[in-house]
């Protein structure tokens, strides 16, 4: 079926998320929808879902004028969508969560006997068609997060989606899932099904699109072949021409001054989560840790930072040891931590810029006076970072919970870079944040390491890793697979993708070099660099 | 519950202001129904309708004047002191109310909730009644001991509550709730004690305190305003400039607002939970002081009254903030001065006191009622409170910026 969006505008307040939007999407075609955070891509495929009314325009299906009241009229209409968080019960299974919310009937009418013979029965004929291998009988919560994925995506089918709308869907894929899930997309295109993919990474979007619609602020902008050039991409969404790389200077590596041995965090159940991992950074060098969501990187850096309460094992920072130490003795040591959620971990919104600033710090002199808080001394502050930082807001007396994503990064990086450091964590530095703001980001994250300071990111994004890092520890169900250096392999990003799913070093050079993935390939078929350029 | 807290306590003072005014129209209209000469009137309201509106508006009018005049001034009494005492009683009466919605504004502000002012203000005045009837200190130092006892056995009262959530995070709310009984208890069982009651008493009762131990009268013998009074507002200013210029301070609102944001910085949550329940307790143990030493002079099982309860309303009242608890301390002391005239002239009961204050906390803590009541624009909220869900949320927060 077609899809088709005329001048949809929403609006929140003054706000105008989605202005006058176009779009067709044809009949089995995989349509990209690519923007930055923030453009209205989300708003607009909530429109489609029906959990947004759109203030002006109208959706066609084949013509005809379609009322959305509610994702329930979406999903009659032949629409389904996959959130970005999947919307799974964790202790039913498959088939169960499959017929979740139309639970198939058997009987006499009126009895309703819940027919699960028949859901699995439907989930395992949808699963071998279009080759999804799930098991109609194993509980979500044993599945890892590409199956999961692939039961939101049967839910859709099951309730015969003709246009998918997938937000995101990568995010939480390791390259090579990622390959799988494109594999599943082009046997649902050749069945007929349409899919829109919402998107902010450039690199997927040549592999997968038949069409590229891009959208800035809240406005399509344009539209584009696959075969386009990144940059030109990237510049179409962005509104100007942009850097795609870091520009860095080889490093000037120093003494090795962190030194974490045999490190063991368990979590509330005694797991271990991050489990015997050995890490060394030197002066002038960033180690980016690189790995799937949830395989240990985040307690990695909160046990560092003293905010994990079992840790066992050794973390020196020169000659002091850390493990057993507050966060505040940590923080006081000379370490700067950029957590990886700064709303929840990094600001507290309701405090001022200037308050936050200060967040650590306001114990000291200049901003302590006796008991008191040097209010003078606060607001100095406030002015030289929110300039060095370029932070745009108002004022420096500004709630920073109303601040940017990237403004309240940039805070956060302010309190945590105005000060000398012994050892730099930053944990998804530039997760949300705009093409502008990462740049600026990346480039302080390297200034900071041509200081002398040893530097350590967690990034589950490859690109960002593969642009700051010296050398890679790759991440693994607590375990550090393998530490490679950033210039040892040619198709780097091929061995780390391998390795993020637990294949060591050299098994995954070798599988690399036999199959080279998808997403890689579109990009060396297009003839231009890689996005990074280091 | 802390989502909440925060709603109320950034409500406007629109809402405050309109949630008082609401909760006296509504008190009018029950006096009005509740007046024989209306109620008479409404037999024929069909035929004379205005009987029955003219009559319920005296009603009203006549016990809000009563009460108003019980409050602040009576040009009908007799004498000059007469005229001016219900202003002084309005303070004498706010006095302890304000002390100990200061202790749980302060706990609020860390996202505590303190129900405990009770149980604390009785801590308070077990240890300074025994200050006051067994020690016989000079004149001076034996009201300044008193009063330290006052404030000293309020902090370990709230003070254990801090440690039991800073420990094993066992809930405030029922932690406090529950030491409230204790300490209830407690003094009931101490004033059948030797220690504690009155020679030759057979009800529970203590001695009364030693003059010494007592607060001096502010205005002569004629009143009751005692320099307690001085002493609450001295420690509003106190806890205004702890909360917002102390870096003490900036760490207990840091905790309130981010718990997780203070730790990632540094801050101990639980040295800021157990901090602020000292200090909470202590303020309700100068309330337990002002009640002892300044007005009630012995020890009964009673002696709290409401004062506890009140707190709380007071606190949300006065949205947590230390102005705006002294003068939500002050109404609320207004309202009980003056409805003891209003219960002797109109016959007006003062229970009408209690439905008013009943539904100003109804009001305070349901801002979005009032608003919705009043028509108002909703207040901006922070976009992570969002219903929308993240996504939508995100994107609407980059394409602001």
């Amino acid at each position: 079926m077609e899809l088709a969006l005329e001048g949809i505008t929403k609006r929140f307040g003054s706000l105008v998320a989605n202005d006058g939007i176009d779009l067709v999407v044809a009949p089995g075609e995989v349509h990209c929808l690519l923007g930055e955070n923030g453009a209205g891509k989300s708003t607009l495929m909530n429109v489609i879902y029906g959990l947004y009314r759109p203030d002006a325009g109208r959706i066609l299906v084949d013509g005809r004028p379609l009322e959305l009241t509610g994702p329930g009229d979406a999903m009659a209409a032949g629409i389904g969508m996959v959130h970005q968080h999947f919307m799974l019960v964790p202790v039913f299974t498959v088939a169960e969560n499959v017929v979740l919310g139309h639970e198939p009937t058997k009987g006499p009418k009126g009895v309703g006997l819940l027919d699960l013979a028949g859901a699995r029965r439907r989930v395992r004929e949808l699963s071998d068609r279009y080759g999804l291998a799930v098991d109609p009988d194993a509980l979500i919560e044993d599945l890892p997060v590409g199956v999961q994925q692939r039961v939101e995506i049967l839910k859709a089918l099951v309730r015969d989606a003709k246009v998918l709308i997938l937000d995101e869907p990568t995010a939480v894929l390791t390259p090579q899932e990622t390959d799988e899930l494109i594999a599943i997309m082009r046997q649902l295109t050749a069945a007929g099904t349409s899919i829109v993919f919402i998107t902010h990474k450039l690199r997927e979007v040549r592999a997968i699109a038949d069409r590229i619609t891009v959208i800035r602020r809240g406005k399509v902008v344009g539209s584009a072949d696959p075969s386009a050039p990144e940059n030109e991409l990237a510049a179409l969404m962005v509104g100007r021409s942009v850097s795609l790389g870091v520009t860095k200077a080889p490093p000037k590596t120093g003494e090795v001054t962190v030194r974490v041995r045999d490190l063991v965090v368990r979590d509330h159940a005694g797991t271990r989560v991050v489990d015997g991992v050995d890490l060394d950074i030197a002066r002038g060098e960033v180690l980016a840790v690189a790995g799937v969501q949830g395989n240990g990187q985040t307690e990695l850096t909160e046990a560092i930072v003293g905010l994990q309460d079992a840790v066992t094992g050794s973390i020196r920072l020169g000659e002091t040891e850390l493990v057993g130490l507050r966060t505040r003795e940590v923080l006081d040591a000379g370490v700067g931590f950029v957590p990886e959620d700064r709303t929840h971990d990094g600001l507290v919104g309701t405090f001022s810029i200037e308050e936050n600033l200060v967040l650590d710090r306001h114990r000291a002199a200049p901003f302590a006076k006796g008991p008191a808080l040097d209010r003078t001394a606060l607001r100095a502050n406030a002015t030289q970072l929110i300039g060095d930082f370029d932070v745009r807001a108002s004022g420096p007396e500004v709630a920073a919970g109303t601040l940017s994503g990237g403004n309240q990064q940039k805070v956060v990086l302010a309190r945590e870079l105005s000060r000398p450091l012994q050892l730099f964590i930053a944990s998804q530095p530039t997760r949300g944040l705009d093409v502008g703001s990462i740049e600026f980001v990346h480039r302080r994250i390297v200034a900071e390491r041509d200081a002398g300071t040893p530097v350590l990111i967690v990034s589950t994004e490859l690109d960002e890793v593969l642009a700051l890092a010296d050398r890679i520890a790759v991440m693994y169900r607590g375990r550090v697979v393998g530490v490679v250096p950033a210039d040892r392999h040619e198709n780097l990003r091929d061995v780390l993708g391998l390795m993020m799913a637990g294949v060591p070093e050299a098994e995954a050079v070798a599988q690399a070099a036999a199959y080279p993935s998808e997403v890689e390939a579109a990009a060396a078929d297009a003839g231009d660099d890689p996005v990074v350029t280091t | 519950m802390k989502s909440w807290l925060e709603d109320v306590r950034r409500s406007s003072w629109l809402v405050s202001l309109l949630a008082v005014v609401v909760a006296f129209v509504l008190g009018g209209v029950l006096i009005a129904l509740t007046d024989p000469d209306t109620q008479a009137a409404m037999g024929y309201f069909f035929a004379r309708p205005t009987d029955a509106v003219s009559a319920g508006w005296r009603a009203a009018t006549e016990a809000y004047g009563a009460m108003l005049r019980g409050a602040i001034y009576d040009p009908q009494a007799a004498t000059a002191t007469r005229q001016i005492r219900p202003i002084t009683e309005t303070l004498t009466v706010a006095t302890p109310l304000i002390a100990a919605g200061l202790g749980v504004a302060l706990a609020f502000r860390v996202g505590l909730f303190n129900i405990g002012a009770q149980g604390q203000l009785i801590l308070g005045v077990i240890l300074a009644g025994w200050v006051g009837f067994r020690l016989h200190l000079p004149v001076g130092i034996h009201l300044l001991v008193a009063v330290l006892a006052a404030v000293i056995g309020g902090a370990l009262w709230g003070g254990l509550v801090g440690v039991l959530r800073a420990r094993t995070g066992a809930p405030e709310v029922i932690t406090t709730i529950m030491l409230n009984y204790v300490a209830l208890y407690l003094l009931a069982y101490l004033l059948t004690t030797g220690a504690f009651q009155r020679e030759g008493a057979s009800n529970p009762i203590s001695p009364p305190i030693d003059d010494s131990a007592a607060f001096p009268l502010l205005l002569g013998d004629s009143f009751r305003l005692h320099l307690g009074f001085l002493v609450v507002l001295v420690a509003a200013a106190f806890v205004w400039w702890l909360l917002e210029r102390s870096t003490v301070g900036f760490r207990w609102r840091a905790v309130g607002a981010n718990p997780a944001a203070a730790r990632t910085a540094g801050m101990s949550v639980s040295a800021a939970y157990v901090g602020v329940m000292v200090a909470a307790g202590a303020l309700a143990g100068l309330a337990g002081a002002a009640q002892l030493l300044g007005t009630e002079k012995s020890l009964t099982g009673g002696i709290a009254g409401s004062i506890g309860p009140d707190a709380i309303t007071v606190a949300l009242l006065g949205r947590s903030r230390p102005l705006g608890v002294v003068l939500a301390g002050l109404l609320f002391g207004a309202l009980r001065a003056g409805g003891v005239l209003m219960q002797a002239q109109t016959g007006t009961p003062i229970d009408i006191v209690l439905v008013v204050q009943s539904v100003i906390v109804l009001l305070i803590a349901a801002p979005p009622l009032v608003r919705s009541i009043f028509r108002l624009e909703p207040r901006k909220r922070r976009s992570t409170d969002s219903a929308d869900g993240a996504a939508p949320t995100a994107e609407r927060q980059g394409a602001a910026a």
